[in-house]
């Protein structure tokens, strides 16, 4: 399979998701610059984190206008997978991909650390290789990372199994002090109703070496590598 | 046309100086020239009174590529075909004035230095000083320090792996920021900031030039100054999304042979840029101010040519490849402007348009006088010295008070509130995390990993240059040591007041010689430096505060150790000195914070030194030992604390203590660090003590969940981790 890894002026985490996919992972993978207008042929994009425009006027707000956005939506549309790591989830939220905000950690800090993450949905392209409700030990590294959403949306995310992980301490469990921005119920990642669009504050892509603190982000790529598998396998999912 | 004093303080030349100008130029310089001069023979630049001791330290050893003075940052080979590039600067005076800026520019100025030279910035790492977060305009100007290096760095995807920060009353009103920054290159791949090549062209490229920074090398780094808040608009605004855009462009020039050279510009901005450039090979150059882009309009050619605007680079580009250089920027949305030419004829002539506003010779222009006063031994540094503490009460009963109020002190307390607000982590390269004695990377592509530290101990300097210059190399080291690193280079910022004072200069000719030596015993090169004098507010200098920043090299990246002990059952020894006495509380944080007193003599015995870290070094790659970490601030039970804390595992120990309880507690001797090993491994330790001529002795024993120093310390290991973890963030609140 091939994923894409989207560059826009100021990302950095491009480097570490390519790093982690070809060298961890042993998948084929290509930069996709933002002036670019054609995403044929990947199976996956990934938005990574980084500061997108400087985070200028706020995160994601001005890459959501770069050329390969419009592609980023017909991909989705198409029902391919979609993944924003970070300021990659800030973007897909301005771009109205995702639902919600990501606003100033409550604290209003910058806060880079290690945080657990409990799986709230394990039927997801993403996460369909993980155990119900196992909890992932991944790192955070953001100042815009709190989620906001109105009750009315957050019901409905809830109502159609759209939040994929939660902030929760090494138990599982999921309490305020586990929460390291203010995201409301602790939210960290959620998908959009087709599923095949993730979002995630935390970093998965630094998660996937022992030598360098953790293995649990392994995890979310093999999910996504089997889901495309299967797919390119004729085999379609039945509900 | 007779100049003014006023002129001349602008740009603080004296008037002796300004007659050599006059005497060697054969006429006045006009106004322009005056800047060129001023900027080029500020101390910032031109280090007048800095030059002559500098050469004292130690440059080679066979891996140096680069040395300091020959190109923005010094080089070291790391084998594998590549070098790691280094360099440590402050921004002291800018972050006195408005820290979240001036941190900030700090950043970005070293980080440039860095990828100026082809090589992709893998780590930042800082050093800072203020003064007692007790005072409300100290925990500002911390605060808004911490902010500004986190704002610049963590946009620009560069981890901020280590660092320490100190607080003290002599940091008061002119606090310290010290920035490293250190990258990774192909060797084949260097690139030179010599301007060679005549009709070969200067390109600027990045941000407009504006009238922010003005005099920043001549004023704000160079003099001391009364009132700081007159001196805001001298300070420039960072922009880190346009760093990152140059970084990732120049980064992608550096793989192409359409440059000759690259320069980024920092102090005296275009000026020290193009003129240091060319004079490194000994060309010349000119320049059309007509042809820079503004920010602002109406500004002179003598505003453009020493607009300290950030984020900007100039590129010697091959005459000819100037249409697939500026694609190379158009991609990275990147204004760049042709603005002249190298020329061989070794002079500077700035044009404006058609008109010639001013023209000089490179070699006179980038040759200050140099001075080498005479240092005199102050007076109040006898009195000071004098460490007779027997009037001071030994601890009795109270050890473990002590202990716990010296664990939550902002000097030792954990450092966590400021490194989770850096990214330390991306690039995916951090083995150690901050919070260990040094950070360590690994190397992509190899086996390697480099570890990373900074140290300086102002208080030891102040009450004695020469041995305080040695422990901030000694202790640096050491670090790096108790990593399983062996320390291959060098670079420093050399912080003090003001040189012209026969004191102050005794204090920076006795540290650099302090540093020289050790560096020489040691086998460290220094690769690279910077000097910040003038650190005084109304005429109080700091503590004469040399930080040293160095890098170890790791061969095998599996063979590493840290600071936590790891096993129930483990045996604790300490490796190195073993004879404490009262010396040993001479400037030690024990003294000041519980008896307010900063007094006594820091000592320390180089040799020794360099066979417990040969040892320390030894043990871990034969896989001896679980953990090491060295004795500094605290002393031996605030290190055993802080292993047992890192570890979350308590322990009993017991030592015989011969003199003062203070002393063999919390007293500051050099060349010791703590280790811990499986007991069936301990013979092997001691024989490989004895090899090295190393005394060796035993603690005690890793377990249980209480830390306990017998008949002097009994504590619930939960309470030593509450008051380590919680101080600064108390301090804070």
């Amino acid at each position: 399979m091939r994923f894409g890894v989207l560059v826009f002026p100021g990302t950095w985490s491009d480097r570490d998701c390519y790093h982690v996919l070809d060298k961890v992972l042993g998948q084929k993978v290509e930069y996709v610059w933002h002036k670019e207008t054609d995403l044929s042929g990947f199976d996956c994009v990934i938005l990574p984190g980084g500061f997108s425009y400087g985070d200028y006027l706020r995160p994601g707000a001005i890459a959501r206008f770069s050329p390969i956005m419009t592609e980023v939506a017909k991909f989705a549309a198409a029902g391919k997978l979609v993944i924003g790591i970070c300021n990659g989830f800030q973007i897909l939220c301005e771009s109205g991909l995702l639902p919600g905000v990501l606003m100033q950690n409550n604290h209003l800090q910058y806060r880079c650390q290690w945080v657990y993450l409990r799986v709230e949905n394990n039927s997801l392209p993403f996460t369909s290789r993980t155990e119900e409700s196992q909890v992932l030990y991944i790192p955070v590294s953001h100042y815009e990372g709190s989620y906001y959403a109105d009750a009315e949306t957050l019901k409905e995310l809830e109502a159609n199994k759209q939040i994929a992980f939660r902030y929760c301490n090494s138990l599982g469990e999921i309490v305020e002090e586990a929460n390291p921005n203010g995201s409301i119920d602790n939210i960290a990642g959620i998908v959009n109703k087709a599923g095949n669009v993730l979002g995630m504050m935390p970093h998965p892509e630094r998660a996937c070496e022992g030598i360098v603190g953790g293995l649990d982000g392994n995890v979310i790529f093999e999910s996504i590598i089997g889901e495309v598998t299967t797919r390119a396998m004729g085999c379609v999912k039945l509900d | 046309m007779p100049i003014s004093k006023e002129t001349l303080d602008d740009v603080a030349l004296s008037k002796e100086e300004y007659d050599i100008i006059v005497q060697d130029l054969g006429r006045e310089p006009n106004l322009v020239e005056i800047g060129l001069f001023g900027s080029l023979w500020s101390e910032h630049c031109g280090y007048k009174h800095s030059k002559l001791l500098l050469k004292l330290l130690p440059h080679a050893s066979p891996r140096v590529l680069v040395k300091p003075g020959e190109e923005n940052a010094g080089a070291v080979d790391i084998g594998d075909g590549l070098c790691v590039v280094m360099k440590m600067e402050s921004h002291n005076h800018p972050s006195a004035i408005e820290p979240y800026q001036g941190a900030a520019t700090g950043v970005g100025g070293i980080v440039r230095d860095i990828f100026t030279m082809g090589a992709r910035p893998v780590a930042l790492l800082n050093s800072l000083r203020f003064g007692p977060l007790s005072e409300a305009r100290n925990r500002y100007l911390f605060g808004g320090v911490v902010s500004g290096i986190a704002g610049y760095g963590n946009c620009l995807g560069i981890p901020d792996v280590a660092g320490e920060v100190y607080f003290s009353p002599s940091y008061s009103a002119n606090p310290l920021v010290n920035a490293m920054c250190v990258g990774i290159a192909e060797k084949r791949r260097l690139v030179s900031s010599r301007a060679s090549g005549k009709g070969n062209l200067l390109m600027l490229v990045g941000a407009d030039t504006g009238r922010d920074g003005l005099h920043g090398a001549s004023g704000l780094a160079s003099q001391t100054f009364e009132d700081e808040r007159e001196l805001r608009p001298t300070v420039q605004v960072g922009n880190p999304f346009m760093e990152k855009l140059l970084l990732e462009a120049c980064l992608e020039l550096a793989d192409t042979d359409y440059i000759v050279a690259l320069q980024d510009l920092g102090a005296a901005g275009l000026t020290s840029s193009a003129i240091e450039s060319a004079s490194k090979s000994g060309s010349g150059v000119i320049i059309d101010v007509a042809k820079v882009p503004r920010r602002e309009e109406g500004m002179t050619p003598y505003e453009v040519m020493l607009s300290e605007s950030q984020e900007r680079m100039l590129v010697i580009v091959k005459k000819g490849c100037e249409d697939k250089v500026k694609a190379i920027f158009d991609k990275w949305d990147l204004r760049s402007d042709i603005i002249g030419q190298v020329t061989d004829d070794g002079l500077a002539k700035i044009m404006d348009g058609k008109e010639m506003v001013a023209k000089a010779p490179i070699e006179l222009l980038t040759s200050p006088p140099l001075y080498r006063p005479k240092g005199v031994k102050p007076n109040w540094l006898e009195a000071l010295q004098k460490s007779d503490f027997s009037d001071i009460p030994d601890i009795r009963g109270d050890a473990s008070s002590v202990l716990l109020r010296l664990l939550s002190s902002p000097n030792i307390a954990s450092k966590e509130w400021i490194y989770r607000q850096y990214d330390h982590q991306v690039q995916i390269n951090t083995v150690v995390q901050p919070g260990s004695d040094a950070a360590v990377l690994r190397v992509k592509d190899t086996k390697k990993g480099i570890a990373l530290t900074s140290d300086g101990n102002g208080r030891y300097c102040y009450l004695a240059p020469f041995a305080g210059g040695i422990i901030a190399v000694a202790e640096a080291a050491r670090n790096l040591s108790c990593a399983g690193a062996e320390p291959i280079a060098m670079t420093d910022c050399l912080n003090f007041g003001n040189p012209e004072k026969t004191d102050v200069y005794y204090q920076l000719e006795q540290c650099i010689r302090g540093m020289a030596q050790a560096c020489k015993i040691l086998n460290i090169p220094v690769i690279s430096g910077n000097v910040s004098l003038y650190n005084e507010t109304r005429d109080e200098a700091v503590y004469p505060t040399p930080v040293v920043g160095m890098l170890g090299l790791i061969e095998e990246i599996d063979r590493l150790c840290t600071t936590g002990f790891k096993r129930k059952d483990d045996i604790v020894v300490l490796l190195g000195g073993t004879d404490t006495d009262t010396d040993s509380l001479g400037g030690s944080e024990y003294l000041e914070l519980v008896h307010d007193l900063v007094a006594g003599i820091p000592a320390i015995n180089l040799n020794l030194e360099k066979r417990v870290q040969q040892c320390c070094r030894d043990a871990i790659k034969r896989g001896i030992i679980h953990s090491a970490h060295d004795c500094s601030d605290g002393g031996l039970t605030v290190a055993l604390a802080e292993s047992c804390i890192a570890g979350n595992i308590g322990i009993r120990a017991k030592w015989k203590i011969a003199g003062r309880g203070d002393s063999e507690l919390f007293g500051e001797e050099q060349s010791r660090i703590v280790v811990s090993l499986e007991p069936s491994r301990l013979r092997d330790l001691e024989r490989l003590a004895t090899r090295h001529h190393v005394p060796l002795q035993k603690l005690g024993v890793v377990g249980g969940s209480r830390f306990i120093i017998e008949n002097m310390v009994d504590l619930p290991l939960d309470d030593v981790t509450d008051a380590w973890k919680g101080g600064l963030q108390r301090a804070m609140a």
